[in-house]
């Protein structure tokens, strides 16, 4: 600063550096460059520079018209994908419930519910299926057409007659939910051309098919199971509930762990710690585990939660603490980005004012930090939700068909959900692993858009 | 800054030695602040040296030097604003009253708020007008009820010569209104816990000249209850609101006296330099 020769004095000093650039654009000026003045320099390179934005302009323009086409790719093969599982086919069969199936079921309600439970609904619902088929009277004819039904419809006619007993003696319209493959070939996913060898449905069965919908008792209905059931090794019958319920205690377990302790961390470093060695190591180890690969902190999770400290194996409890320690660097960072952030000058207001440090941060600084904090860690939970690898460490990937009822019951997330069924050999599956990935993104969107108006509500200028 | 275009060393690079004596008398009858032997380091930089000081009651000093010259500095030494800056020492002695606000039994909280502080960018809290001026006596606890803190939310921006323009609409946000106005709200907010010292660090250097011309009366004015300091790169402004004048030069006082004597008849020739334009 106080030596005049680091100034250049500007403008003509620099004109020979800039000629070479423009001459090839610009023959008229280029010979006679010693002689044009600044104002012809400037002319000269107007037109190059108006292309070169131009050209900038359009490459923006052209990259985002390509992200947005991936994504409308992408959401449009898993909506396609999905579109099947959100329906599904029932059968409407007249059942006779005999008095005779459900023996002494009149002395005493203890015996009804003894009744109840022991009925063989099964053998009710083949009966008026066979009814429905007279023909059909060799074993393997019959064991094709139960083949065409759910082995999950028996527990459905369970429920509706133990939800109302009189209905014993008489006969109901049943809605018997299809196996996996009839429902597929209803939903025209079978190929009826096919030589028969390479379909899953027999010549037989898609006769007796297109038979039950020629009388009309075949019905297309909402899927309402794969919101209100846990997983199954019946396609028909499997529900997302269970893994909505995991990753939502799994997410609220990581939400609570790794916000306080990222902005009470966040804060601290920024507004209090002393700069030196010690807070150095400690923000560059924050950033290296911001980029540590999810499987290790899942190894962590089974060396020290797990074999440590007995957790409970496969449990969101675990599964939230792991998801925690990843998002933790994530809200540090994203939370002393926004405190950084806020101009030093409202702090230095609420200082000379008299307020003691942590006044100043909880009334202002903080406050004022809150949509970078609150994107931070809702960007954290949007990538805990979709984080699948460490929960493959700590056994959240079972199967398991019970809904969990709190955070130490087994349990998976979505997107081990998602994951295991995309394994499972059934055609149906593929459909409904496409279904939960749909259900994945919305939650994430739904999270973004929180996110979005959150920043809002909170959104100061200064 | 320009480069010097004469031969002549430039003037702002002049050396003051170290043991150098402040021309005129730093201290007065009645000081209000004393300030005794102030050294500051910015880590290895000496950025004030050896500045003894005095504030009078009901008096205006300016402060006055090239920028870089350490004004801001000392300024900050007075409450004490100079700890939040990490690396910064101060040592020295400044009494308060007779009390070393750097002692033991000196709270920081309690000190500023009897030394405001208005600073160069008006910064007033993103909160309504009337919170801004509220938030000194609510964390001080000085009003008992929402009925007191309105009289003194009242006096204050009335004070401030703020009142009649934003008092129908005291729940607006206060950096809403115009670079002067926010100016007054943030004296309006530091006379609202009736410190006994301003310290006011070039605050009309963001204003207009209307703007600027505002806040001087009002200075004036304030002169009769509070004792104020004030930091300023423009020699009017200095000539215009106070009574004695310190010419800082990096980071030495050079020289202190009654105003009109400093810019009638300088007794330095750095001073001199100075404030006939040579450099700053
Ligand atoms: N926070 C800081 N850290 C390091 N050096 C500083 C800091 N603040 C000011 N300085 C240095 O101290 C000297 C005095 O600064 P300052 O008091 O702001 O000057 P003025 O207000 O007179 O323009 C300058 O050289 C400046 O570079
Ligand atoms: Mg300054």
């Amino acid at each position: 600063m106080n030596s005049p020769n680091h100034h250049p004095d500007g403008g003509p000093r620099n004109g020979p550096n800039n000629g070479p650039r423009s001459g090839p654009n610009n023959g008229a000026n280029d010979g006679t460059n010693s002689g044009a003045t600044t104002l012809d320099k400037v002319r000269g390179g107007l037109a190059r520079r108006y292309r070169a934005e131009k050209r900038f302009r359009a490459a923006g323009l052209a990259s985002i018209v390509a992200g947005m086409a991936f994504v409308m790719l992408l959401f449009g093969a898993i909506i396609s994908a999905a579109a099947g599982a959100f329906t599904q086919t029932s059968f409407t069969l007249d059942v006779r419930l005999d008095e005779s199936a459900f023996a002494g079921h009149a002395a005493s309600p203890q015996a009804l519910q003894d009744a109840l439970a022991n009925a063989d609904y099964r053998a009710l619902l083949n009966r008026s299926l066979y009814s429905l088929f007279p023909e059909d009277r060799a074993r393997r004819d019959k064991k094709a057409l139960r083949g065409l039904v759910s082995s999950g419809a028996a527990f459905d006619l369970r429920e509706q007659v133990a939800a109302d007993p009189a209905v014993i003696g008489t006969a109901i319209r049943f809605r018997a939910l299809a196996d996996d493959e009839a429902d597929l070939f209803y939903k025209g996913k079978i190929d009826r051309n096919l030589p028969e060898n390479r379909r899953r449905l027999s010549d037989r069965q898609i006769s007796r098919l297109d038979r039950l919908a020629a009388d009309g008792r075949v019905e297309r209905h909402f899927n309402r199971s794969l919101f209100t059931r846990g997983d199954s090794r019946e396609p028909e019958r499997a529900g997302l509930l269970g893994a909505l319920t995991g990753s939502f205690f799994a997410l609220l377990v990581a939400f609570l762990l790794s916000f306080p302790i990222g902005i009470a961390t966040a804060v601290y470093l920024e507004e209090f710690a002393p700069r030196n060695r010690l807070t150095d190591f400690i923000e560059v180890n924050i950033n290296n585990l911001a980029a540590v690969p999810s499987i290790i902190f899942g190894l962590l999770g089974l060396a020290v939660f797990l074999n440590f400290f007995g957790l409970p194996r496969s449990s969101s409890l675990v599964g939230g603490i792991v998801l925690a320690l990843m998002t933790l660097p994530t809200i540090i960072i994203a939370g002393r980005a926004a405190l950084k952030a806020v101009p030093p000058s409202i702090r230095e207001a609420a200082l000379a004012m008299g307020a003691s440090p942590m006044q100043t941060v909880l009334q202002h600084t903080l406050p004022l930090a809150m949509p970078g904090v609150l994107t931070g860690a809702v960007i954290g939970m949007a990538q805990a939700l979709g984080e699948s690898a460490p929960l493959l460490m700590i056994g959240m990937v079972a199967f398991i068909a019970d809904v969990p009822q709190n955070f130490t019951d087994p349990a998976t997330a979505l997107p081990v959900q998602v994951y295991l069924w995309a394994n499972q050999a059934e055609r149906a599956f593929t459909e409904l692993a496409a279904a939960a990935t749909l259900v994945l993104l919305l939650f994430l969107i739904a999270m973004n858009l929180g996110a979005v108006l959150l920043r809002k509500k909170f959104e100061r200028r200064w | 800054m320009k480069p010097a275009n004469n031969n002549r060393p430039a003037l702002q690079d002049t050396v003051v030695p170290p043991d150098f004596e402040t021309v005129g008398a730093a201290g007065v009858a009645q000081p209000h602040i004393s300030a005794r032997g102030i050294n500051v380091y910015y880590g290895d930089k000496h950025a004030i040296k050896n500045v003894s000081l005095d504030i009078a009651k009901n008096e205006v000093i300016a402060m006055i030097g090239p920028s870089g010259c350490g004004k801001s500095t000392f300024l900050r030494c007075l409450n004490r604003m100079n700890d939040t800056i990490e690396g910064c020492r101060v040592s020295g002695a400044v009494t308060l009253d007779g009390e070393n606000i750097y002692g033991k039994k000196m709270d920081v909280v309690e000190l500023r708020a009897r030394v405001g502080m208005v600073f160069q960018k008006p910064n007033p809290f993103p909160k309504s007008i009337y919170d801004n001026v509220a938030y000194g006596p609510r964390i001080h606890g000085l009003a008992a009820g929402r009925h007191e803190l309105d009289e003194i939310v009242h006096t204050s921006l009335e004070k401030a010569g703020l009142l009649h323009e934003v008092i129908d609409r005291l729940d607006d946000p206060g950096v809403g209104l115009s670079g002067g106005q926010q100016q007054r709200l943030c004296i309006a907010r530091a006379i609202a816990v009736n410190p006994e010292v301003i310290l006011m660090d070039e605050p009309c250097s963001a204003l207009d000249p209307i703007a600027t011309a505002r806040i001087e009366e009002l200075i004036d004015e304030l002169r009769r209850n509070y004792a104020i300091s004030i930091v300023t790169h423009s020699m009017q402004q200095a000539a215009r609101v106070s009574q004695r004048t310190a010419y800082f030069h990096l980071g030495s006082l050079i020289e202190v006296g009654e105003t009109q004597a400093i810019f009638t008849n300088p007794g330095h020739t750095l001073t001199e330099q100075y404030i006939t334009g040579r450099f700053g």
